[in-house]
């Protein structure tokens, strides 16, 4: 791999760039690979160069129905925080934002990590009561979060209105300071291009169409619209189409898949920043480096796999941004997308070993499953590669909905997140 | 944003009237002490999540307030059969082979 430096980029400019070389291979399947992964979005990628990287496992394919970081990796609104209500859930996104932190260097890729602050905003007194049980709780994890007064948070975030007069007053706010945005497609394309110089297939437009099963019940293998794969050990990645990948092995998933939207301004100059959200109106706002605004809006009622969402969702969003953000209410939107997100019944993740054997799920993101890449991958590898979870995404099985000890971070937040 | 159609108030009006409640034809088990916790998972949590065509109950919240069932195309959000709640579920393949035509 060519490392890129400031060094190489001087000697590039001689040729005026025209010579650096491809990030990754295009490769042909194999006819046999040690790990199959489905599903080459940022969790995936990330699965499959942890697994190269820390257990050896380098004979590894990522297979991908369409372009590789094309789904909800390239979809969504890049918010990175950890300040989760349960133990369970602050470790895990916690581990991700210890990863983050150093994932440019890691990666010797820039994916533009910006801890430029997230801060929840609260409108109500309920609100304000469950972000301080938030910090409290976060505090006790070893989790960065801390309240502020509706003065310090305009402070924090100038464009904020905290006049009394609107629909919903700001009555303060929870902010995590090590929280921002990074940049989603570097980081589909960092891990991409560390994977395959450990060696890595990733597969591309290459959709999986059925999972084979032995005499044993364990897996066998993948038929895909390139023939069939073998495989001692496969891992479904597949955020919105878990369910439906799951289905070819003959495994039920506790899974509902929504559209979710998310939208985006016209570029105007630095105006806003950090990031700022509100669940209890709606709305989830930052700028992005190139100064577009970058808005996320909420799902539609029922299951869809359209990637398209209703207006009146991102309507009702709008709506909200511009109470709380007058200044931004003549600002035209440029586009607007819909990805498929898979939810689960209490809306934490599934990282887990599955009744079949040597097949594995990481899934049920539900809305906020970027922020979690880097970590979600590490333990996903370690779990393939060990054939049991790391203690961190132990508690993530899907036998918890059976146990009945599940991870309600549904309940802790009221809204989908 | 989706139109709707109440089979009780014999009118279609927009999604925003309606409630969407989930998947249909999901019976709670008769006998709760003699269910199995595999039973209670199937009936709390597990659902199909068809790509494709799905049955989907829908509730007239601004308008009649009654639940009724839905057939839906999930991939182009087409609305293939509204019935009332008790009714069998009709054959979605027929329904499907309707559609396509």
């Amino acid at each position: 791999m060519k490392r890129y430096s400031f060094l190489e980029l001087a000697k590039n400019a001689f040729s005026a760039h025209q010579n650096w070389g491809r990030q990754w291979r295009s490769p042909e399947p194999k006819t046999e690979y040690d790990v199959v992964i489905v599903g080459a979005g940022g969790h995936g990628l990330a699965t499959a160069y942890y697994l190269a990287k820390e257990h050896g496992v380098r004979n590894v394919a990522v297979i991908e129905k369409g372009w590789l970081g094309g789904g909800n990796t390239g979809r969504n609104t890049t918010i990175v925080r950890s300040n989760y209500l349960w133990e369970e859930s602050a470790a895990l996104y916690n581990h991700a934002i210890g990863l983050w932190q150093g994932l440019s260097q890691e990666l010797n890729y820039n994916v533009m990590y910006s801890a430029r602050g997230v801060m929840m905003l609260a409108h109500t007194v309920h609100d304000v009561q469950v972000a301080q049980r938030h910090i409290h709780a976060n505090r006790l994890a070893g989790v960065q979060n801390e309240w502020l007064t509706p003065e310090k948070a305009k402070e924090y975030c100038p464009p904020l209105n905290i006049s009394k007069n609107i629909r919903y007053p700001v009555m303060g706010a929870a902010l995590q300071r090590v929280g921002g945005t990074a940049r989603h497609d570097a980081v589909a394309w960092g891990y991409a291009r560390g994977a395959d110089d450990l060696g890595v297939d990733i597969i591309q437009n290459c959709a999986v169409t059925g999972i084979r099963r032995g005499q044993d019940g364990a897996v066998e293998g993948v038929e895909t619209s390139k023939g069939f794969i073998k495989a001692k050990k496969i891992g479904v990645v597949a955020a919105g189409h878990t369910s439906t990948v799951m289905d070819m092995a003959g495994v039920r998933m506790p899974l509902e898949s929504f559209p979710l939207q998310a939208l985006v301004s016209e570029p105007v100059k630095p105006a806003f920043p950090c990031v700022v959200m509100s669940n209890t109106i709606h709305a989830y706002i930052s700028q992005s480096d190139k100064g577009e605004l970058v808005i996320g809006a909420g799902t539609d009622q029922f299951i869809s796999y359209s990637q398209t969402g209703g207006i009146h969702i991102s309507n009702h969003t709008i709506d909200a941004i511009c109470e709380l953000f007058p200044h931004f209410r003549r600002m035209r939107m440029l586009r607007n997308w819909g990805g498929i997100v898979d939810v689960t019944p209490d809306r934490s993740p599934i990282l887990s070993k599955t009744p079949v054997a040597g097949l594995y799920v990481n899934c049920g993101w539900g809305t906020g499953g970027f922020k979690a890449t880097p970590g979600s991958g590490h333990v996903f590898a370690h779990t393939i590669a060990k054939d049991e979870p790391n203690p961190i995404n132990a508690p993530f099985t899907i036998d918890r909905f059976r146990t009945g000890r599940l991870i309600d971070e549904a309940a802790a937040a009221a809204v989908a997140h | 944003m989706l139109l709707v159609y109440c089979p009780y108030c014999g009118v279609s009006r927009p999604e925003t009237e309606f409630s969407c409640r989930g998947e249909a034809h999901i019976a709670r088990p008769a006998d709760p002490s003699q269910t199995s916790d595999e039973d209670w998972v199937n009936f709390l949590y597990m659902r199909s999540n068809s790509k494709g065509v799905y049955v989907e109950r829908w509730r007239h919240i601004h308008g009649c307030g009654r639940f009724f069932n839905a057939v839906r195309n999930t991939v182009s959000d087409e609305f293939l059969k509204f019935y009332k709640t008790g009714e069998p579920m009709p054959d979605l393949e027929e329904l499907a082979k309707e559609a396509g035509k």
